[in-house]
């Protein structure tokens, strides 16, 4: 209880009070990543239209399996994190540190998978620009297919990035006792970060790994 | 330790099988020739995966109506976005 009026802060009556600011605050903050990635998800949805043939081509060259991967990793890893504030609510300190670090863990190895992906296109002549395998050029759109393609997941990798950092700090600080059952607000904020992160992913990994696998 | 508020493990566990039998569901469904209720299939698998994380790992059920309507609105926005952009090309 000590550790809930400590951090309550002045402007606010109650440490309820506080949560539910500091969630709106963050729900809000949600929405606005929403859009960054929706304004992306527009221009795709736009090309994707108007160059159905070069979406379905590009989309060929991307590597369904190691997709599906990272879709496994990803999900998972928001089991973990969903268990990680279960184990702070349940005062399971030690739980809550390890299941951070797997969290933290499951989204490095998601970059690891994606960079070597990365390594992979480039070597193939997958990235947009006069290195451009030829074939693939011959058809339109699929070079704004792999611009598309690599902003979006570019981005998506930098919140991962971001995401992975943030569950180090969590953890750092669950370990030194910061948090406890009544008040553990930062790991909340942090999950739900983290879930949001994960749900951009679930609409990149059908809209590019599986435009066209018939 | 019996605080009411904590689900179960296996609430968690139950919601991850079904994600992943979802991404089961989502590359099984690509490889089927659908033409153009492909793309219809995996977007409506995604938005049941998301709706999944939502409501119970990111604890939107238990939330007050404020949230939750802060919640939905930035996917309303975002469809406010994309449909009038897809219906223009898809239509001409």
């Amino acid at each position: 209880m000590s550790t809930a009026s400590a951090r309550l802060h002045e402007q606010f009556d109650t440490s309820r009070q506080q949560l539910k600011a500091s969630k709106l605050g963050m729900w809000t903050f949600l929405a606005t990543e929403v859009l960054l990635f929706g304004a992306l998800f527009c221009v795709y949805s736009y090309y994707r239209f108007a160059f159905p043939q070069g979406f379905a081509l590009g989309s060929k060259h991307t590597d369904v399996v190691l997709g599906t991967i990272e879709t496994a990793v990803l999900l998972t890893s928001s089991l973990t994190m969903a268990l990680a504030i279960r184990a702070i609510r349940l005062a399971q300190r030690r739980a809550a540190v390890m299941l951070l670090l797997i969290t933290a863990a499951f989204g490095l190895s998601f970059l690891g998978i994606h960079a070597g992906e990365y390594v992979h296109e480039w070597r193939e002549h997958l990235f947009p620009g006069h290195r451009f395998n030829d074939s693939l050029r011959a058809v339109n759109g699929t070079e704004m297919f792999f611009t598309l393609y690599y902003v979006m997941t570019g981005l998506h990798a930098l919140h991962v990035t971001i995401g992975f950092c943030v569950l180090l700090v969590l953890a750092v600080l669950t370990w030194r006792g910061r948090y406890s059952p009544t008040y553990f607000t930062p790991v909340e904020l942090g999950g739900l970060y983290w879930h949001l992160v994960d749900i951009v992913w679930i609409f990149l990994f059908p809209l590019f790994y599986l435009v066209s696998r018939t | 330790m019996s605080n009411p508020s904590v689900r179960t493990l296996r609430l968690y566990l139950l919601v991850w099988l079904a994600l992943m039998m979802l991404v089961a569901l989502t590359v099984a469904s690509a490889y089927v020739k659908l033409g153009s209720f492909n793309l219809v299939a995996s977007l409506l698998i995604s938005a049941a995966k998301t709706a999944l994380v939502m409501t119970l790992y990111m604890e939107l059920r238990r939330e007050h109506g404020t949230v939750i309507v802060f919640a939905i609105t930035g996917f309303c926005w975002l469809a406010l976005m994309i449909a009038p952009t897809v219906a223009d090309i898809a239509t001409r």
